[in-house]
């Protein structure tokens, strides 16, 4: 089983943090999904992205499930990070090494022995598509700004590590164009899960995982019901943009940002 | 009963993944527990107070700590059985990333962290050498691509080694480590134990606390700066 091959990841009910056991059959994300995991702090949304990333088998604190293609993984999909069909990014998730960008990423194509010498340059220009603050070829991992390193990592995700399925805790706080990154990955036929607190990043998802107490309270497809929401939430964050740009230009705001 | 020696350098998460190790097998296991440290120890008292298992210190005070660790093994068996333990984990102070204190007849654990740098493995290649697991900590620190590049740079250390990822605070991954310790054979006989390899344990007169400085004031081990390419190695 190669990670190109994988049709579906699903999920088995666990127990909550009380010991009643979860409500749902079963959740199952296929490629190009969205779903956004919502509840709380505290209501156990990390532990649910966990389960998958670790392909649980009963053996997390939650006692879940976690499938792909109906069957359990094999071995090295969960041990072996170069085989893993899940690319984990947390607002934690960094990188050390002191390097210049295009040298990180070489190191990563390398390591993945991947003879594609585009694959760099690819790589950084879309990791410009998610940040308005563009990352240079030459610049120092270690002097990137938060939205540029989890911009790159995103990127990175799709282009070397090509995992199918990429989960992304709390990347909101980090100043990326949200909106962008889950069209770019939609359109590569990626499953993108976000745990989120954002309403934007919510709404734009097609399905909600709602989260209390360690447990999968319930799960929403909200259809064409919250367009109108997503509309206005789309120009509340058109007007928010505005006046980020303006205030990092050094402008005084005092007309109607109106988008 | 069993032996799994767990050591890794400082910081590396040795008690965390203990402490998991511990919750996971205390219903099926009667586990006691032996740290080795220099100056002072904590984790004996804090593991037998949440966990309610034997559980010793040994300070080695200006000896190696490994060596006392070699020193001490024997007796260390010897009280665990006594306890009617059936797994005795031993934690090494992780002084000293060319310490290697992996016994025969019991399972070596390496500790290493995600967050240490790409070339720590290289660094510290006798313990991963010698070991038969490693765990890499705080992987969910480091990005994709410095997970990748830590894992091969262990593989080049030693290709055989089993590499178990863990963010240990959550016990992720733990279960293959769980997995090989209930799987190594059990301690066949106490008495035929030894190390795998000659860790750099010479116990010379500086070791000791002689501080002045020259090899004429020595006497042990002692070397002079021409012709060696290491102060000492085992024979």
């Amino acid at each position: 089983m190669v990670s190109s091959s994988i049709r579906e990841v699903t999920i088995l009910p666990g127990r909550s943090r009380s010991g009643e056991p979860e409500r749902f059959e079963a959740i199952t994300i296929r490629p190009g999904d969205t779903i956004s995991i919502v509840g709380p702090t505290g209501s156990g949304k990390s532990a649910l992205i966990n389960d998958i990333e670790v392909f649980a088998r009963g053996d997390t604190a939650t006692g879940r499930t976690v499938l792909v293609n109906g069957a359990y993984p094999p071995e090295e999909f969960v041990r072996d990070p170069a085989h893993k069909p899940v690319a984990l990014i947390t607002q934690n998730t960094r990188c050390l090494a002191d390097l210049e960008v295009a040298e990180f990423l070489s190191m990563h194509v390398r390591s993945r022995r991947i003879a594609d010498d585009r694959i760099v340059d690819r790589t950084i220009a879309l990791a410009n598509e998610f940040t308005g603050e563009p990352i240079l070829p030459d610049a120092r991992m270690t002097a990137l700004s938060g939205g540029q390193t989890r911009s790159l990592l995103v990127a990175d995700a799709v282009m070397i590590a090509a995992a199918p399925i990429i989960l992304l805790d709390e990347v909101e706080n980090a100043g990326i164009f949200k909106e962008r990154v889950i069209e770019v990955l939609r359109d590569a036929g990626k499953a993108v899960v976000f745990v989120t607190h954002d309403p934007l990043v919510s709404l734009l998802s097609a399905r909600r995982i709602v989260m209390r107490d360690g447990a999968v309270e319930r799960v929403i497809e909200p259809g064409n019901r919250e367009d109108e929401a997503l509309r206005e939430a789309l120009r509340l964050d058109g007007i928010l943009h505005g006046m980020r740009e303006e205030i990092r230009a050094g402008n005084l705001i005092t007309e109607s940002i109106g988008v | 009963m069993r032996l799994v020696i767990v050591a890794g350098p400082p910081s590396a998460g040795k008690t965390a993944v203990v402490r998991q190790t511990i919750r996971s097998l205390q219903d099926r296991h009667r586990i006691a527990y032996l740290k080795i440290d220099v100056v002072r120890a904590f984790e004996d008292e804090e593991l037998a107070a949440e966990f309610g298992i034997p559980a010793r210190s040994i300070c080695s005070g200006d000896l190696c700590p490994d060596h006392a660790g070699v020193m001490v093994m024997r007796d260390a068996i010897a009280w665990a059985e006594e306890e009617s333990a059936d797994l005795l984990l031993v934690e090494s102070a992780g002084l000293c990333l060319r310490c290697s204190p992996y016994t025969t007849q019991g399972l070596g654990v390496v500790v290493l962290s995600a967050v240490s740098g790409t070339n720590t493995p290289l660094k510290m290649a006798p313990m991963l050498a010698l070991a038969d697991i490693a765990v890499v900590t705080r992987i969910d620190l480091v990005s994709q691509a410095e997970k990748e590049v830590f894992r091969e740079q262990i593989r080049e250390v030693n290709p055989d080694l089993d590499i178990v990822e863990t963010n240990a605070v959550q016990g992720t991954g733990m279960r293959y480590l769980l997995r090989a310790i209930e799987d190594y054979p059990p301690i066949t006989d106490p008495e035929a134990i030894t190390l795998r390899g000659v860790p750099p344990l010479g116990v010379c007169t500086v070791c000791i606390g002689k501080t002045e400085i020259g090899w004429q004031h020595h006497f042990g081990v002692v070397r002079r700066m021409e012709g060696a390419d290491y102060l000492f190695r085992g024979d």
